[in-house]
C-alpha cells in the first residue's frame, strides 16, 4: 500500500503543514470575517427592524388611545349639547304656549263680552217688539189704548217670571 | 525510486500513489511537490474562493451558494457552541478551518481521475497529532498539574484506580491514533472499493451494468461518507477541546 511508504511521509506532511497554515491564515483573516459580518449585518438589520416595528406599533397604540379619547369628548359634548337644546325648546314652547293661552283668553273674554252686549241688544229689542205686540193686542182685544207704562210693567213681569233676561 | 515501490497501473491501490512531480530537498528534509501536495493546495483554494466569491453580494437574503456559506458558517459555530460552549469560540478558526480542509479533500476526492488527500495515514495522523498536541497544550496551560485528574476519574474506589488510571491514561493516548485512522480507513476502503467494482465493469463486459449500478450507488454513497468523516473529525476535535478546557469526562 503506498500509505506505508515511509519515504512519502514527510514531503506530505511538510505540504501539508503549510497548506493547512495558508488554510487557516485565509479563514482567520479573510473568509470568516465575511460570513460573519454578513450575518451580523443581517441580525442587525433583523433586530432594528422589530425594534422599528415595536416603535410603530407604540405609536399605532397612542393614535388609537387619542382617537378613542377625543370619541369619548365628542359623545360627551354632543349629549351636552343635545340636554342644553331640549331645555331651551322646551322654554321656548312653554313661553310661547303661554303667549297663546294669553291671547285666547283675551279673545275668549272679548267674545263673551260680545255675546252678553248682543244679547242685551236682543233682550232689549225682544221687550220693545213684546211691547208693542202686548199693546196691539191688548187695543184689538178691548178696543181701547193700554197705557204704555202698564204694558211695559205687564212685559218686564212677563219676562221675569219666564226666566229670561238678565 | 526503488524495486518495492512500484504498483501496477490496473492495481486499485495505484490511486493512493502520492504522485512526485519533482525530488526536492531542503537541508536532507524531503519536500518533493506531488499531486497530494497540489490537492492540499486546491482543497485550500476552493474552500477560500467558494467562501470569498459567495459572500462577495452580501445580500440581506442570501441566494443558494449564499446560503452554503452561512450554514458552512454557523455549522461549525453551532458544533463548538454545543460541544466546548463559549469558551472555544477562541478557536473556532482552528475547527473551521479543520473541517474545510478535510470536507474539501475527501469531497475533491469524489472527482473522476482525482487524488485523496486523506486516505493517507501521513495527513490523518498529521491532523490528529497536532489536534492532540494542541489540546493537550491547552490542557497543561489552562489547569497545570490539576490537568492530571483527568485521568483520575471521580466516584472510583482507591484500589480500583490503579487499574483505571493506566487504562485513562493508555485510552489517552490513543487518542490521536483512532482519531486518524478513522478517517484514513474510511477514505482508503471507499476509494479502493469504487476503484475494484470499476475494474469489474471493465471485466464483465456486458453484465458489467451491474458492477457498474453498484458504483453509481457506491458513489453516492461515498460523497455521504467524505462529509461524515469530515464531521466525525471535527466534532471529536471539539470534544477533545472541551476535555482539554473543562476537564470533564
Amino acid at each position: 500500500m503506498p500509505q506505508f511508504w515511509m519515504e512519502d511521509f514527510a514531503p506530505q506532511m511538510v505540504w501539508l503543514v503549510i497548506s493547512f497554515i495558508a488554510l487557516y491564515l485565509l479563514m482567520a483573516r479573510v473568509a470568516l470575517p465575511r460570513v460573519a459580518n454578513v450575518l451580523e449585518t443581517r441580525h442587525g438589520r433583523i433586530a432594528d427592524d422589530l425594534d422599528q416595528a415595536a416603535q410603530l406599533k407604540a405609536q399605532a397604540e397612542t393614535v388609537i388611545s387619542e382617537y378613542e379619547a377625543a370619541l369619548v369628548k365628542a359623545r360627551t359634548e354632543a349629549q351636552a349639547t343635545i340636554a342644553q337644546a331640549g331645555i331651551e325648546a322646551a322654554g321656548v314652547a312653554e313661553k310661547r304656549n303661554a303667549e297663546v293661552a294669553n291671547v285666547l283668553a283675551t279673545e275668549a273674554a272679548a267674545a263673551a263680552d260680545r255675546i252678553a252686549t248682543a244679547k242685551n241688544d236682543a233682550l232689549a229689542e225682544m221687550r220693545g217688539v213684546a211691547a208693542e205686540l202686548a199693546k196691539a193686542a191688548a187695543e184689538r182685544l178691548i178696543g181701547a189704548e193700554v197705557p204704555q207704562s202698564d204694558v211695559d210693567a205687564a212685559v218686564d213681569g212677563a219676562m221675569t217670571n219666564s226666566g229670561g233676561g238678565s | 525510486m526503488s524495486a518495492d515501490r512500484h504498483i501496477d497501473h490496473s492495481s486499485p491501490m495505484h490511486q493512493f500513489v502520492i504522485g512526485r512531480l519533482n525530488d526536492w530537498q531542503l537541508g536532507g528534509l524531503d519536500i518533493s511537490f506531488s499531486k497530494a501536495a497540489a490537492f492540499m493546495f486546491g482543497a485550500v483554494i476552493v474552500a477560500t474562493l467558494f467562501l470569498v466569491l459567495t459572500t462577495s453580494k452580501r445580500s440581506m437574503v442570501p441566494g443558494r451558494w449564499q446560503s452554503v456559506s452561512e450554514l458552512w458558517y454557523e455549522f461549525i459555530a453551532d458544533m463548538i457552541k454545543e460541544t466546548i460552549g463559549s469558551d472555544g469560540r477562541k478557536y473556532f478558526p482552528f475547527v473551521f478551518s479543520l473541517f474545510s480542509f478535510i470536507v474539501m479533500c475527501n469531497l475533491l476526492g469524489m472527482l473522476p481521475y482525482a487524488y485523496t488527500v486523506t486516505s493517507h495515514i501521513a495527513v490523518t495522523i498529521t491532523l490528529a497529532l497536532s489536534v492532540f498536541i494542541l489540546t493537550t497544550f491547552i490542557g497543561i496551560t489552562r489547569h497545570g498539574t490539576h490537568f492530571l485528574s483527568f485521568f483520575v476519574p471521580k466516584g472510583v474506589p482507591l484500589v480500583m484506580l490503579f487499574l483505571v488510571v493506566p487504562i485513562e491514561v493508555l485510552s489517552y493516548f490513543m487518542r490521536p491514533i483512532s482519531h486518524s485512522v478513522r478517517l484514513f480507513a474510511n477514505m482508503t476502503a471507499g476509494h479502493t472499493m469504487l476503484k475494484v467494482f470499476g475494474a469489474f465493469v471493465v471485466q464483465m463486459g456486458v453484465f458489467g451494468v451491474l458492477p457498474f449500478a453498484l458504483i453509481v450507488a457506491l458513489t453516492g454513497l461515498e460523497v455521504a461518507i467524505a462529509v461524515l468523516q469530515a464531521y466525525v473529525f471535527t466534532i471529536l476535535t471539539c470534544l477533545y477541546l472541551n476535555d482539554a478546557i473543562h476537564l470533564e469526562h
